[in-house]
């Protein structure tokens, strides 16, 4: 790694004018997947620029200290920071410029050579210019407006992952009685972290009728306290003029809070995991187009966006369940970035369907000549259930899945054997299904 | 908000309530040789009916003559642009559009337009379907036709008040907060007011401009009966990046209650929605509902198809302090002596707040009071420079005379440390005070990422301890314990 | 058997199938389990049984100014009945940088051979 302050004292210290480096690419955010990305271009001999706007590297990985990372990249049980640290180790060691404290305003894609201006109290306004940009900002949580929660609007209700930088980095301590809403893994782990430093958590509201989260959060983080899980239920209005007082919480008949039967549970924090969204507004103002059902871009065989040499991976993609994952796919976003700067383009692609009880399939494009790693989601609840894939109708691969969920992510490796012997035309497409 | 903690003061005017109207009338009055003093119940200025709002700067048609309300919504209007090039306030006269539905509405379109061509309204201008749809792309297609009326604006409430009290007080008007007034009696010429956390002021001359409770006031201070409805306006606030944003404010045809649900393109950029009307009892009541706020997308949906659930960021209310007539209530007290009341400042409070305070530094003095001009009145107040309004090179400039323009600190309406610990020295120290003043938490992540951060701040600023960090004022602490 | 009443049930946390395991025991007090769909799931449910263990999370105060918190974990499974006295330790630790990612902090922790151990590394220039 070169310190980056060294390299703008270099090109920009004294220089009349807007202070501009270039790169051949250049990667938007340090967390788990533009780490993994950045360091794929520099293996590959790329120069790189890494843009992160908090003061350290990691990401959200950072405020994850619970174990369950790592198990696929590392082949052992890490916590998020030690997950990170290993990421930022072999970033350091490798030959790419890391700018913190900087953040991206503005990304000019259009042209062969990307410009994004970055704003930092150290460099001041930097304009960054490179041939190939990867999209790495990962996601932001939705929040009380989003699941328009009515009731009144007083202090104590957070987003988990804020309650958890508040616990986890700074030490404090937002609540003592705390009721969470939504059961994905966030939310559980919170409501172990929550009673390990001290807080009773009452209960933990779902609208699914399943829990969002893994089974073993499920026991380790509810079951082992005691918390109460119920499932079909949302919280229906929030109390308390000043600070939380109480929650009223709804079971739901079909798919409608029932509030005959609604009861209410005191506390002074609600803490809310209601899902991700993934940070786009920078690349939608770039012109990069969204797949409506991801909130990510929409992506070819390459990674590459609707707009060429703009690649995306990782949360801000499509939302991952696991960090090991988002490295993987960072590291084909930052090699094939590399070969678009050596135009090395698929010959051929065709296109990707999410078909029956398929939410949505990531990438969108599959290149027959080269093996890929499909990231899917399933619209059903199901043990036992049975993946296809289909090239123009007719039936090219088959699999069992032990179990779908839809808050499960799944992935099929697909090589270009699986479609060889197929008359592949222009306008061909894969259509992947459940049943 | 800089607040004065002189326990006992001797003014010759304080104004009880430091909303809209307050400090319009404050700042007036700093303009002569008098002491004055506004206060305010809550921690900060603008936080009562002030802080919730449309945000709309009418366009002078809606409401007859006969109304006092609609005399001072003509003037109002008239003064906002100078009061910009002063007061350095986000403010755009945008114009509105009402557009009528069906035949019977084109009807009452007429009824407006006539109206406000006798109110004297700039530019007003009966609209076709196609000029509607040539304003306005995005209206229902529905739409048979409408009322322009290019002379309306909008601005966000609470950061006009904030800019208004900063011109006050740089013109020596004292603005105290936390200062609920509880009791008062006459002391030899004066009035002994005291505060429910037994702070005491003296006064000479007392303005209510106490919002939703301006009937309690009046009855703390021995004038006239009256009693102030609270009806609640409930809002949705949508994403920037709706695909629903006018290009002008949009009304529907009004209704006996309201002036209807509107669709508003904000000064800032995002998009607001609403607001409902329904009378209630409790005056602190600023609770959202499912059925009205179901009722918003509905009606908004009637204006722009476009307007989408997925793009809400927050829902909120407000309250109108409404007197039974309609009318706003601006008189000198016949019962109680030096005592104007200034009550009833629902729709177009906003805009008329301006008018307000011109009328009520006139009743001041016919009340007996003697204005004196200052001649070292200075109505400018210092331009805070914003980068997000900075384009890379100035904000470079910017950057490099204070680094901390260079750390965006809420992403999403992109504020800097450097904005945010101005607001802090201006004394704007709770989350919500930084967040009226600075925009820092108001977009999209609601303050999901930049919370900690603010706090951080604010604790290195004040040097007060985590545990007094607010929310909103006492009683919303944020944080309630450290490991 | 089969008649008999389990006398425990949980679901496995082994992998994310989580299987709703019956426990039985026998005369002998041999313990039994079903609806495990692996092996996985036998040692689970006697581990869960005899001596449930958790691996424990969570951060000790640190003297820095960039990072007040430092996280840290136990090397390997404790005993659940230690995790209320461990989490007391860790919050009463100062710990002062350097500090390596690893680290033992404590060791042997009240003589269950767990160790709780630095996740995270703070350097001497924190």
């Amino acid at each position: 790694m070169v310190p980056a302050a060294s390299f703008y004292a270099m090109h920009c210290e004294g220089r009349e004018g807007m202070k501009e480096l270039q790169y051949d690419v250049l990667v938007i955010g340090a967390g788990a997947a533009g780490l993994a990305a950045a360091l794929e271009v520099s293996r590959n001999n790329a120069s790189c620029a890494l843009v992160e706007r908090e003061s350290h590297l990691g990401g959200i990985l950072i405020q994850c200290i619970h174990n369950g990372f790592g198990l696929e990249e590392y082949k052992e049980e890490l916590t998020g920071p030690e997950f990170a640290e290993r990421q930022i180790q072999a970033v350091r060691a490798a030959d790419v410029d890391v700018f913190t404290d900087t953040t991206v305003t503005q990304l000019n894609a259009e042209n062969d050579r990307k410009e994004a201006y970055c704003y930092s109290a150290v460099y001041g306004v930097l304009r960054i210019s490179a041939r190939a940009v990867i999209l790495a900002m990962g996601c932001r949580e939705r929040n009380r407006g989003n699941i328009r929660t009515p009731g009144t609007r007083p202090a104590g209700v957070y987003t988990a992952g804020l309650a958890q930088r508040l616990v986890n980095i700074e030490g404090y301590i937002p609540g003592k009685d705390v009721v969470i809403v939504g059961s994905g893994d966030i939310g559980l782990i919170m409501a172990r972290r929550m009673t390990w430093v001290g807080a009773k958590v009452h209960a933990v509201i779902e609208i699914q009728p399943y829990p969002s989260g893994l089974t073993r959060n499920i026991v380790q983080c509810l079951n082992d306290f005691e918390i109460p899980l119920y499932l079909s239920h949302v919280v229906s209005r929030i109390e308390g003029k000043h600070r939380v007082e109480k929650v009223q919480v709804s079971p739901l008949t079909h798919g409608i809070p029932d509030d005959e039967n609604s009861f209410e549970i005191q506390c002074d924090t609600l803490l809310l995991s209601v899902g991700l969204i993934p940070e786009n507004e920078l690349s939608k103002e770039a012109g990069v187009e969204i797949n409506s059902q991801t909130n990510g871009a929409l992506v070819d065989a390459t990674m590459m966006t609707s707009i060429d040499g703009v690649f995306s991976c990782g949360n801000v993609l499509h939302v991952h369940d696991l960090a090991d994952w988002v490295a993987e796919e960072a590291r084909r976003a930052g090699a094939y970035a590399v070969g678009y700067l050596r135009n090395e383009r698929p010959k051929r692609q065709m296109r990707i369907k999410a078909g029956a009880n398929v939410r949505y399939i990531n990438p969108a494009m599959f290149d027959p000549d080269n093996p890929d790693k499909l990231y899917f989601r399933s619209l059903i609840v199901k043990n036992q259930a049975k993946l296809q894939i289909k090239l123009d109708h007719k039936p090219v691969k088959e699999l069992r899945l032990s179990h779908v969920q839809p808050s499960e992510m799944l992935h099929v490796n697909l090589k270009p054997k699986d479609v060889a012997g197929w008359n592949i035309m222009k306008d061909s497409v894969l259509e992947v299904s459940i049943e | 908000m800089a607040s004065t903690d002189a326990a006992a003061l001797r003014v010759d005017v304080a104004i009880v309530g430091a909303g809209l109207s307050g400090s319009c009338i404050a700042r007036q009055l700093s303009a002569y040789k008098l002491d004055v003093v506004l206060l305010d119940k809550e921690c900060d200025v603008s936080m009562g009916v002030s802080r919730a709002n449309s945000g709309i700067v009418h366009g002078g048609f809606h409401h007859n003559l006969k109304y006092l309300k609609s005399r001072l919504e003509i003037r109002g209007n008239l003064m906002y642009d100078r009061l910009q090039r002063e007061l350095d306030f986000p403010f755009k006269r945008c114009g509105i559009l009402v557009a009528a539905l069906n035949d019977e509405e084109m009807k009452y379109i007429d009824h407006l337009y006539t109206q406000g061509v006798e109110n004297g309204a700039i530019g007003i201008e009966m609209c076709s379907r196609e000029r509607m749809f040539e304003l306005e792309p995005k209206l229902n297609p529905d739409c048979v036709g409408g009322l322009h009326a290019p002379g309306g604006g909008v601005l966000e409430p609470y950061r006009f008040v904030f800019s208004v009290v900063e011109s006050a007080q740089k013109n020596g008007v004292e603005v105290v907060t936390g200062f609920e007034v509880v009791h008062a009696e006459r002391a030899g010429e004066r009035y002994r007011i005291h505060a429910a956390d037994g702070r005491q002021m003296e006064a000479r001359y007392v303005v209510n401009a106490a919002g939703l409770f301006a009937d309690r006031v009046s009855e703390i201070f021995g004038a006239e009966e009256f009693q102030i409805i609270p009806r609640k306006g409930e809002y949705f606030l949508l994403d920037r990046a709706t695909e629903a944003a006018p290009q002008r404010v949009l009304f529907p045809v009004p209704t006996k209650v309201s002036k209807g649900m509107l669709v508003i393109p904000t000064v800032e950029g995002t998009v607001l929605i609403g607001p409902t009307a329904q009378e209630i009892e409790d005056k602190e009541d600023l609770s959202t509902n499912t059925d009205q706020l179901n009722l918003i997308l509905d009606q908004a949906r009637k204006m722009v198809p476009k307007v989408s659930q997925t793009d809400v960021i927050t829902a909120f209310s407000g309250l109108r302090p409404a007197l039974a007539d309609g009318d706003f209530y601006i008189d000198i007290s016949a019962k109680a002596p030096n005592f104007i009341q200034v009550a009833g400042i629902q729709s177009p409070g906003l805009t008329a707040a301006p008018a307000i305070g011109e009328y009520v530094k006139d009743l001041v003095k016919k009340a007996g009071c003697s204005l004196v001009e200052k001649a070292e009145w200075d109505p400018y107040v210092s331009k805070l420079p914003r980068i997000r309004d900075l384009g890379p090179y100035e904000a470079d400039n910017l950057v490099n005379a204070n680094p901390a323009y260079g750390n965006v600190v809420c992403r999403c309406e992109e504020i800097s440390e450097a904005e945010i610990v101005e607001a802090i020295h201006r004394g704007h120290t709770t989350l919500d005070g930084i967040k009226y003043f600075t925009r820092a938490g108001m977009g999209r992540c609601q303050g999901g990422f930049c919370s900690y951060k603010i706090i951080k701040l604010l604790i290195r600023e004040t040097g007060i301890s985590y545990k007094d960090i607010q929310k909103c004022g006492a009683g919303s602490e944020l944080l309630r314990d450290a490991l | 058997m089969s008649q008999q009443e389990p006398i425990r049930e949980m679901i496995c946390i082994s992998c994310p199938l989580g299987c709703h395991l019956s426990l039985y025991k026998d005369e002998n007090d041999e313990l039994s389990v079903t609806g495990n769909k692996c092996k996985r799931g036998v040692v689970y449910a006697e581990e869960e049984y005899y001596a449930p263990k958790r691996v424990v999370t969570c951060t000790c105060p640190a003297e820095s100014e960039v990072l007040p918190r430092l996280p840290v974990r136990t090397n390997t499974s404790l005993p659940k009945e230690h995790i209320d006295a461990l989490l007391r330790a860790a919050y009463a630790l100062t710990l002062t940088p350097p500090v390596a990612c690893g680290q033992v902090l404590i060791e042997d922790f009240e003589g269950t051979g767990v160790n709780l151990i630095a996740s995270m590394s703070l350097g001497a220039e924190h």
